[in-house]
């Protein structure tokens, strides 16, 4: 049998799933909820070189390729964040968040 | 042909287990073990799709910087992990009921995009048009009609850069630094002072 667009479309649904589970099921660990945030970008990521290749246009994997720029971005600036906000108070709990103290 | 098939079900699985095992672990260094896995498997199932450019690069980004890096914060941090765990069964209920109705719909209008539209009509995947390998071809559409969105990434990077420094630098108060412009502007007029003693007399600083 052949593979066709429509399997890797149903992974990457599934994966993007995943992370969103992930994010809902740790509200309290920032840390997998950034993990979870990379795999959401991954499934699109996914999708769109899927896409990509079978529609024949290389576009889409110059998208991915900017997904994946701005995913280090995020990953580096909310792990900055994470460093600031563990040295400030100690523990990584966010849903103290909201308590506005220095 | 069948063993294509093969590939990618095995590597499809490994991503999605990796991907559960990620939310799942209760170390969150085993969730940064198992998200480099399904980078990894990703980029093999980017490779059977022929977009080896990007396979490479997921290999080199990812897993190689992105993924460490997760890996040196989580050891940095010495936090409590089981305590943040507490409302994991809470909210578990209510996410799977989530993720199902999200995987359902998606996978519904998956299959019904790549039944119509233009991709009813694709012939299967494709990768070299024309002479051109996968990366000559992204290269050739990436330094030309996107350039400049290619110069915005690389401004994206460098701020994120800029900004990830700024965030974490700490500056010590009890470490004396030097100060070059103080040190230049020094004359000898502010660095000292001629007193005449008269003998017998001392002086008061």
């Amino acid at each position: 049998m052949t593979i066709g667009l429509t399997h890797y479309l149903a992974v990457a649904a599934v994966l993007f799933t995943i992370g969103v589970l992930g994010i809902f099921v740790n509200r309290k660990n920032v840390i997998v909820i950034l993990m979870s945030i990379e795999l959401i970008l991954l499934a699109v990521n996914i999708n769109l070189v899927a896409f990509s290749v079978f529609l024949h246009d290389v576009v889409g994997q110059i998208y991915a390729l900017f997904v994946l720029t701005v995913a280090a971005a995020e990953a580096a600036v909310g792990l900055a964040i994470l460093v600031t906000f563990f040295r400030g108070r100690g523990d990584i709990a966010v849903d103290n968040v909201s308590v506005m103290k220095g | 042909m069948v063993l294509q098939a093969y590939a990618f079900y095995v590597l499809a699985a490994v991503t999605l287990l990796a991907g559960l095992a990620v939310i799942f672990a209760r170390n969150p260094v085993h969730s940064v073990l198992f998200l480099i896995t399904a980078f990894f498997s990703s980029a093999g199932l980017f490779v059977l799709l022929g977009a080896e450019f990007l396979a490479m690069i997921l290999v080199v980004v990812y897993v190689g910087a992105v993924a460490v890096l997760f890996l040196f914060v989580v050891m940095m941090l010495d936090v409590d992990f089981a305590e943040l765990r507490q409302g994991f069964a809470k909210y578990l209920p209510l996410g799977i009921v989530v993720a199902a109705i999200l995987t359902g719909e998606m996978i519904l209008v998956a299959m019904s995009v790549a039944g119509s539209g233009a991709a009813k009509s694709s012939t299967g995947p494709l990768t070299h048009v024309g002479p051109f390998s996968n990366a000559e071809a992204i290269g050739r559409v990436l330094y030309t009609d996107y350039l400049y969105f290619f110069q915005a990434a690389g401004m994206v990077l460098l701020v994120a850069m800029i900004g990830a420094i700024v965030l974490t630098l700490k500056h010590k108060t009890n470490v004396r630094r030097q100060n070059i412009a103080d040190q230049t502007a020094r004359t000898p007029a502010a660095g000292m002072r001629i007193v005449t003693i008269k003998s017998g007399e001392g002086i008061e600083a």
